[in-house]
């Protein structure tokens, strides 16, 4: 399998770890392209750290992390990552949020100043394909927190990135929002076929959204299963009631129990 | 009804506050014939502010640009400073102990030396103004760069965004804020420093007219030079407060979200 995402037999241990423990442990993760990933696990087991060393913030202490066929010794660049906290800018309006990623990233960074009316109609755009419409020009205090999570998942996709992260962007809202967010998340990868890595401890989001889950171990995090969701796509909320996806929750329910008894 | 004369009552009261606190103030003066010399009456304070009016005037006005100037350079110094604090841990790491122990030292100290080095001018107040104001700048500055929530600065440094890129875009906007509410301090301070070294080493300066007056024993005249600084205070803290709303309305959401 040509991987997209191939995190090969991975130890990281953090530079300033008091103990030395290392926080993920042998993890081999192959993820291809275009395809739609989450890691589940116990709350602590080291996700976040696979997605530090999978956008090059992190580099492994031993193994290898390759993206889109090349070994990551710096910082990816194509890839934008939304994460629990929208952490959207307060002194900028929302559309000037989404445009923050174009100021840092090439060729977008030096084309910026003279196609802005380009970019600006692409930002909207965006906005409309998460129902934000005409939204942009509002702060993003002004907004709620599901919309504030609409519109950091929108900065993470204004370059057009080929990999997307996300690290529990849905955590922090009530049900019904995060269903909402769910289906928006779902059509925006059936439209766009990026790769996603989706950091999660929510097993049914992890299935419903999923091709393939990874469940974790804890500390240090290990892969101890990976499972294809064979479930059709496009899927519809509906399936979550399903038995078949309850059979899968329930599968994944017990991997993740026996990971929390070994701790 | 009663909501709104309690917000009548709440707009006159520091009016009502104010002038009650000088009529008892003239009262008990008259009752109990206090002196002058020991404690002026509002009235003859007053009357002392109109008679010296153009001295007040001329030293305030000297007062105000001495306080600015040194105000103004410590601003400067006091981000360039924080930034290079905020910025470096090196730079950080090596400087604080250093810059702790200076902000220890009692400003007045320092004015002998200044004297020595400059003699008695505008220098001593201008350099005593910047050198007990510019401390709350670079600490505020330093503050506000260095606690950029973590997550905003992962999702620039993946992007390929070098430190430069981040401090730009994020660190300086969000220390904003900050370093408009250490302007409100700083202003305070610096005029604090002003006018404790036009006391010693200068020749105009409202600090400079209350020396004079005082050693004249002219306690009316000290008093309405104190009026003139409450007032001078005012009108500078006001100034940077102003500047503060405009400048970072976004920051100070939490009352116009209301």
């Amino acid at each position: 399998m040509n991987a997209f995402v191939d995190i090969r037999d991975v130890t990281h241990v953090y530079a300033g770890s008091e103990d030395g423990a290392p926080a993920v442990d042998g993890m081999t993760i192959k993820v291809r392209e275009g395809e739609f990933a989450a890691i589940v696990g116990p709350s602590g087991c080291g996700k976040s750290t696979v997605m530090k060393l999978a956008t090059g913030l992190q580099f492994p202490t031993s193994g290898t992390v390759m993206v889109a066929g090349n070994p990551v010794n710096a910082p990816v660049k194509l890839a934008g990552m939304a994460f629990q906290n929208p952490v959207m800018l307060p002194w900028r309006t929302t559309l000037k949020n989404l445009l923050l990623p174009l100021e840092i990233v090439q060729p977008h960074r030096s084309r910026l100043r003279k196609h802005r009316k380009e970019y600006e109609a692409r930002a909207e755009a965006l906005l409309e394909q998460v129902g934000l419409k005409g939204q942009g020009a509002k702060f993003p205090w002004q907004l709620s927190g599901g919309m504030q999570q609409r519109a950091s998942l929108c900065r993470a996709l204004i370059h057009e990135p080929r990999l997307l992260m996300l690290d529990e962007p849905f955590a922090a809202l009530d049900a019904f929002t995060r269903e909402e967010l769910w289906c928006i998340i779902r059509d925006l990868h059936a439209a766009q076929k990026f790769t996603v890595i989706l950091v999660t401890h929510d097993l049914r989001e992890a299935v419903f959204l999923a091709d393939r889950v990874f469940c974790m171990s804890a500390r240090p995090g290990r892969i101890i299963a990976e499972r294809e969701i064979d479930l059709e796509r496009p899927r519809d909320l509906e399936v979550t009631y399903t038995q078949k996806f309850i059979d899968i929750v329930h599968e994944l329910r017990g991997h993740i129990a026996t990971a929390r008894e070994a701790a | 009804m009663a909501a709104k004369r309690n917000r009548t009552s709440l707009i006159l009261a520091p009016w009502i506050f104010t002038i009650g606190f000088f009529l008892i103030w003239e009262a008990g003066v008259r009752m109990f014939n206090v002196s002058t010399f020991v404690l002026p009456a509002p009235s003859v304070i007053a009357d002392s502010l109109w008679t010296y009016r153009t001295q007040l005037l001329f030293h305030s006005w000297h007062t105000l640009w001495m306080t600015v100037a040194g105000f103004g350079i410590a601003v400067v110094f006091g981000l360039l400073l924080g930034m290079a604090l905020g910025a470096s841990r090196l730079i950080n790491a090596g400087s604080y102990p250093l810059l702790i122990g200076f902000n220890a030292i009692p400003k007045v100290a320092v004015v002998p030396i200044l004297v020595i080095w400059f003699g008695v001018g505008w220098q001593a107040p201008v350099l005593t103004a910047f050198l007990i104001s510019f401390f709350p700048i670079v600490v505020n500055v330093a503050t506000g760069l260095a606690t950029i929530e973590p997550e905003t600065e992962d999702v620039l440094r993946a992007l390929g965004a070098s430190k430069r890129d981040i401090i730009l875009k994020v660190g300086i906007p969000r220390a904003m804020p900050y370093f408009f509410g250490s302007l409100k301090v700083a202003i305070t301070l610096a005029y604090v420093g002003s006018v404790i070294a036009e006391y010693n080493a200068s020749n105009v300066g409202v600090g400079n007219l209350m020396a004079r007056a005082s050693a004249d024993f002219n306690v009316p005249l000290l008093f309405a030079a104190l009026i003139a600084l409450a007032v001078l205070g005012v009108i500078m803290y006001a100034a940077t407060s102003f500047i503060e709303q405009r400048m970072t309305g976004w920051a100070q959401r939490s009352q116009l979200a209301a």
